[in-house]
């Protein structure tokens, strides 16, 4: 590789560092919000998450770190040049991410129909009917925002899939392979916070 | 970086959700949080130290990386020193 080129690459990864810096503060928005109000509301906040679904949360942690795996490897595959093996590994990160929203989906559906979802028919909690609402305001929104990075990111992943296809991502032309894969440990990255906060404390 | 390196990491991240999902399970009150917290942190780094390439890329990658740490964390301590010690004083009429 010249020197051109270590250069671009670094500085592809560097715009894409750059990008998610801001979408760190973006989430940490949230994320503070939630500390805010989960200091002030702990008994509530506490009732609140004890009717999400830990089981559905944690087979989508696994779904997504398994995720994250296949697409480190087809950063690797990339980079090496292999071009089978790119394809095959992209294929299966995107598989898991549909699988992701899928389960997301699932859970969506069954919050509706136990009346979960914040609004005039709210069914739960007479008490700190209030507090409880608020608390799964913070887990649609948050949910729903990771969601929607899943989403964009899978539309980028059928691109790589398509340009992969054609032999248009062997080396030096892998770093679209290489700054995906960081957005996608990333997305990762801020489901590893959610999960614990949202389902578990 | 090589295949071998990511499937530990993967198992490694695994084997941090099963005992992230077993502490919840276990009321310790107040430390629940904090060991939550700091398995999440640990599964973190692992993704971005491994995963991302934090570990074999230059130092200006790591200033980015903590620039976004370091904005994060003025944002929470300065935010929650305000809400959270707001009790301490009495105020008067409230």
């Amino acid at each position: 590789m010249t020197t051109d080129a270590a250069e671009s690459r670094e500085i592809d990864s560097l715009g894409m560092c750059t990008f998610l810096v801001t979408e760190i503060l973006f989430f940490g928005g949230l994320f503070t919000g939630y500390a805010v109000y989960r200091s002030a509301y702990a008994a509530a906040w506490a009732e609140a998450s004890g009717h999400l679904d830990v089981w559905l949360g944690a087979i989508n942690t696994a779904v997504l770190i398994a995720s994250s795996y296949t697409m480190a490897l087809s950063v690797h595959a990339a980079h090496a040049g292999h071009r089978r093996n790119l394809v095959r590994f992209l294929v299966l990160t995107l598989l898991l991410g549909i699988v992701f929203l899928g389960i997301k989906g699932h859970e969506y559906v069954h919050k509706f129909h136990e009346g979960l979802v914040p609004g005039p028919e709210f069914a739960l909690g007479r008490v700190a009917a209030r507090e409880i609402q608020l608390f799964f305001s913070f887990y649609f929104v948050m949910t729903g925002l990771h969601a929607a990075h899943m989403a964009a990111g899978l539309g980028i992943l059928a691109w790589l899939l398509w340009r992969a296809r054609r032999g248009a991502l062997s080396p030096p032309n892998d770093g679209p392979v290489e700054i995906t894969g960081l957005y996608w440990h990333f997305v990762d990255l801020i489901w590893i916070f959610l999960f614990p906060l949202l389902y578990l404390v | 970086m090589t295949p071998k390196t990511y499937t530990v990491v993967f198992l490694s991240l695994l084997a941090l959700t099963a005992a992230t999902v077993l502490a919840g399970f276990m009321n310790a009150g107040a430390w629940n949080i904090v060991v939550a917290l700091a398995i999440a942190f640990a599964k973190a780094s692992l993704v971005a130290v491994f995963f991302m390439h934090l570990k074999i890329s230059g130092r200006l990658t790591w200033v980015f990386a903590g620039a976004g740490l370091y904005w994060l964390v003025i944002m929470l301590v300065l935010t929650l020193a305000d809400t959270m010690t707001r009790a301490w004083l009495p105020v008067a009429g409230k």
